[in-house]
């Protein structure tokens, strides 16, 4: 569609001032923040043991969460969109449900079903099984906050391409696995690869979910964001926003590497 | 697809390094020496509110010095005083507790984590006091000295919410000792625009340009000027005593006495002084009586009633009078 | 349609709309059995504790005064948030996938950081940026519209990447044609592109909305949280946990999960609605 340059120019004024004022300048102002002190600085700050891991339970959670919704996002989105569910419309809407929950009630639901005196709580102290205030209770919440990303990127592009191809291939002869990926999984990638991308960032910006579940044990279980609000307790400014861009710079990576998978396999 | 190969591996790799970076706990301070606690024969659970995390940060080497403390790796976490006793509650394990009111120990002893006598020591169960002060901007232009200062035309008063903060009861409490419930009426009602969820918060409110003073803690104050940040304090002719107490849990190893105890003493509690919170050992206090003047009228808990009282009466979310206060001022700046 | 049927007759023309997906029934199962542990399980155990007091305690909690009026703002300022995002998001996406300008992939990348950046520093930023001490001189810290501002933040990337992937793989020959014939550039976007980005959109919308009612961090700093005028309902919900009202809590965040369900479920009808005439 060849647009008038006026107009285009019109709409790229538009989105980039929009941009500017609800993004752009917030994220150069943290970043300002960030080198104010001085590159050094930044640098003892992100070095720190408690920063290290903090780095590194954050990236553990990530790993986790983000692959296992990947692949419930592809296979519900499919479900969703190819097949024939009754109550299709319920579902979906309950799949966006993560999001409404504010973080503290999602803390007081993990805290509620494995607890100490929540549901599972006996029988988990029974088998010294410790999930809240302890790893996988983090876990569970950052998969709990980034269930719907890859369902709600994906669903809509399988939408858009239609199901002319798969068909065509099951009529000849393909099983459903090859069909899935030769032809779906390839046509359906920038919707997966965003997906990821915004689990990702979720995942590893995820505060208050976490924050609760957590117990907050120095060098266990602080996250970087965890840090990130510790040290602006402490009045470690400085330090607070050289995690932020850490964590900016993760999410940024995260971008990078699906851009370039994204292209290697346009390339294959 | 070499995407889902790699992330297994670097989950694997997280995992494990995790699982190395976990055994003595993990400092936050660049020129820190390594944490201790390498081959720890004990290990002690601390849970804390979150102001003084600096201070036990210089406390716990200090007993792990002494042979009481020799070979004790510590667990620590920190956080906001209610959060973090909703946590020991919910399970998270804990030897030593040491929260910013005596109602977030209490909690405790209703579900048994914590013995009922806790308070029976000859400290009465604290480690720390503090006292509510007035912190205001630098060179204090608005002339503020006392708490009728609060109530002169125009004056906009920043406090932490006591709802979001159980912390943050003290502020109220102070103004509470001064007027009673109409002072406070007049004062949220007219002069408190705005309720930050947590001191912090609203001290970073205060900070960033929203105000004329901020009613918080003379420890908070001393802390925030140590680390940087231009503010000063008054303190009121007549203020309210905040007490920070500190437990054991019943099933704590003999070691979590220990540290009580030497917290108690005389070096650590000189490091509490140093950080801006009042002793509560008395030859200590006195050394450092400079930094911490006597206000003409101190008022205590004890002198309101008591938590059992007050709590209920002034804190309660749906009875409580100052909950009622809270729900009247809305009214009138509702649309 | 099961799996087994499908491998042994290949060949077979299925009828329109069998599950085809590896594992059809499977994966139905799996993605069920999964939402319900992750998500639905910690649900049913709020909605249970919210209940605890009975129906009676339950009322009690939803129909005060304070609870009613956050939620209220809540949703009207959500919704306001959720329409923003869906024109916004696409106007961004249509500029950052169409029009190649300098800086393109900056901007691209810059997009999802309010995720990535905790909510402390989110509402640190911002209340130093929309305050009292703000260097654009825009103050609208402590109103109404700085929830809005923060939620804005904190939702854009729905809005964006929404479209974005679907704009990515839309297929240009239909706008071609309508060029070709004649069609303005209005024209053809309003008739031929707009209808397919229809669902993207609603489902960029609807994610927006329930990131908004949920959102706790990067509005509590700047929003001031005073009660009947800028305090949302996750707030509300913290306040009465630290006030160990912990049913009340429930009580209050189930009425705001019936009613984000109520929205969603809106949303989602009105998308099926709308692309009725695909089929």
């Amino acid at each position: 569609m060849t647009a008038r340059p006026s107009g285009r120019l019109a709409l790229r004024l538009v989105a980039l001032g929009y941009l500017a004022l609800i993004l752009l300048v917030p994220v150069a102002v943290v970043l300002v923040r960030t080198f104010e002190p001085g590159l050094g600085e930044v640098r003892a700050s992100i070095t720190t043991p408690a920063a290290i891991h903090a780095f590194w339970l954050t990236i553990e959670l990530a790993a986790i969460a983000v692959p296992l919704n990947t692949a419930f996002g592809i296979v519900t989105a499919l479900v969703l969109v190819r097949g024939e569910v009754r109550g299709k419309r319920v579902l979906e809407a309950l799949i966006d449900l993560p999001f409404a929950v504010s973080p503290v009630v999602v803390g007081l639901a993990l805290v509620l079903l494995y607890g100490r005196v929540g549901w599972f709580g006996p029988w988990l102290a029974e088998h010294g099984i410790q999930i809240v205030f302890s790893v996988p209770g983090m876990v569970l919440a950052t998969i709990f906050v980034t269930l719907p990303f890859v369902v709600r990127e994906v669903a809509p592009v399988l939408r858009e391409v239609g199901d002319d191809q798969e068909q065509a291939a099951a009529t000849l002869g393909a099983s459903a696995w090859q069909t899935f990926r030769r032809i779906t999984l390839p046509a359906i990638r920038w919707g997966v690869a965003y997906g990821v991308v915004l689990s990702t960032a979720r995942a590893i910006g995820e505060f208050g979910a976490v924050s609760v579940v957590s117990g907050k044990i120095s060098g266990e279980t602080v996250t970087l964001p965890l840090l990130v609000e510790q040290r602006f307790t402490n009045f470690d400014l400085a330090g607070a926003y050289a995690a932020s861009a850490l964590l900016a710079l993760i999410a940024l990576a995260t971008l990078l590497a699906m851009t370039v998978l994204h292209r290697r396999g346009d390339a294959a | 697809m070499r995407s889902k190969t790699l992330l297994p591996v670097l989950a694997a790799a997280a995992l494990g390094s995790s699982l190395l970076a976990g055994c003595g706990g993990a400092s936050d301070d660049p020129a820190a020496a390594a944490a201790g606690g390498g081959d720890a024969r004990t290990t002690l659970s601390l849970v804390a509110y979150s102001t003084p995390e600096v201070v036990y940060d210089e406390i716990i080497p200090g007993f792990q010095k002494t042979p009481a403390g020799e070979g004790v790796g510590f667990k620590t976490s920190f956080g906001a005083s209610g959060d973090q006793s909703r946590a020991v509650e919910g399970g998270l394990h804990a030897d030593v507790v040491a929260f910013s009111l005596a109602p977030d120990v209490d909690r405790l002893v209703g579900d048994g984590l914590v013995a009922g006598d806790w308070a029976d020591t000859p400290t009465k169960g604290l480690v720390s006091t503090s006292v509510v002060a007035l912190v205001v901007r630098k060179g204090n232009p608005k002339g503020i000295h006392g708490w009728d200062d609060l109530l002169k035309p125009g004056v906009e008063v920043v406090t932490p919410n006591p709802f979001t903060s159980g912390s943050a009861k003290w502020n109220l409490l102070g103004a509470y000792q001064h007027g009673g419930l109409p002072y406070v009426r007049t004062l949220l009602t007219d002069h408190v625009k705005v309720q930050p969820k947590s001191g912090r918060e609203a001290l970073q409110t205060f900070t960033s340009g929203e105000g004329d003073v901020l009613i918080s803690y003379e420890n908070e104050a001393l802390t925030a000027q140590k680390k940087g940040e231009d503010v000063d304090y008054v303190i009121p002719s007549d203020t309210f005593k905040i007490d920070n107490p500190i437990a054991v849990t019943k099933d704590a190893s003999p070691a979590a006495k220990a540290f009580v105890d030497y917290a108690l003493s005389t070096p650590a509690q000189e490091r509490f002084a140093a950080w801006g919170y009042r002793p509560v050992d008395a030859s200590v206090l006195k050394a450092n009586a400079s930094r911490f003047p006597d206000p003409k009228k101190l008022v205590t808990i004890d002198d309101v009633g008591g938590w059992d009282v007050v709590d209920p009466q002034l804190f309660d979310a749906d009875t409580g009078a100052i909950a009622k206060i809270e729900e009247d001022a809305g009214v009138s700046t509702a649309s | 349609m099961s799996v087994a049927t499908a491998k042994v007759l290949p060949g077979r023309a299925r009828s329109r709309g069998a599950v085809r997906s590896p594992g059809g029934a499977l994966g139905l199962g799996v993605a069920t059995l999964w939402l319900s542990v992750i998500v639905l399980l910690p649900l049913a155990a709020v909605v249970v504790a919210s209940l605890d007091g009975g129906l009676g305690a339950f009322w009690h909690a939803v129909s005060g005064r304070q609870a009613v009026a956050a939620l209220r703002f809540t949703i009207v300022v959500s919704l306001v948030v959720a329409t923003a995002n869906a024109v916004m998001g696409t106007l961004i996406a249509w500029v950052l996938v169409r029009d190649p300008f300098p800086g393109r992939r900056i901007v691209n990348a810059v997009i999802d950081l309010p995720f990535a950046l905790p909510t402390i520093v989110a509402g640190i930023t911002l209340l130093a940026l929309y305050g009292p001490t703000s260097p654009i001189g825009v103050n609208v810290a402590f109103t109404q519209a700085s929830v809005a501002f923060a939620l804005l933040f904190v939702t854009l990337p729905f809005g964006v990447r929404a479209v974005q992937p679907v704009l990515l793989e839309l297929d240009r020959e239909m706008e071609h044609a309508a060029a070709s014939l004649g069609a303005s550039a209005t024209a053809t976007f309003r008739r031929i592109v707009l209808p397919n980005l229809v669902p993207a959109i609603l489902s960029g919308a609807a994610l927006s909305f329930a990131r908004a009612v949920g959102e706790f961090g990067s509005v509590v700093l700047i929003s001031g949280n005073k009660p009947f005028d800028t305090q949302v309902t996750s707030v509300f919900v913290f306040k009465q946990v630290e006030s160990d009202n912990a049913t009340g809590a429930a009580a209050v965040a189930v009425v705001l999960l019936a009613v984000s369900l109520a929205v969603l479920l809106g949303l989602r009808v009105i998308e099926r609605w709308g692309s009725r005439h695909d089929r």
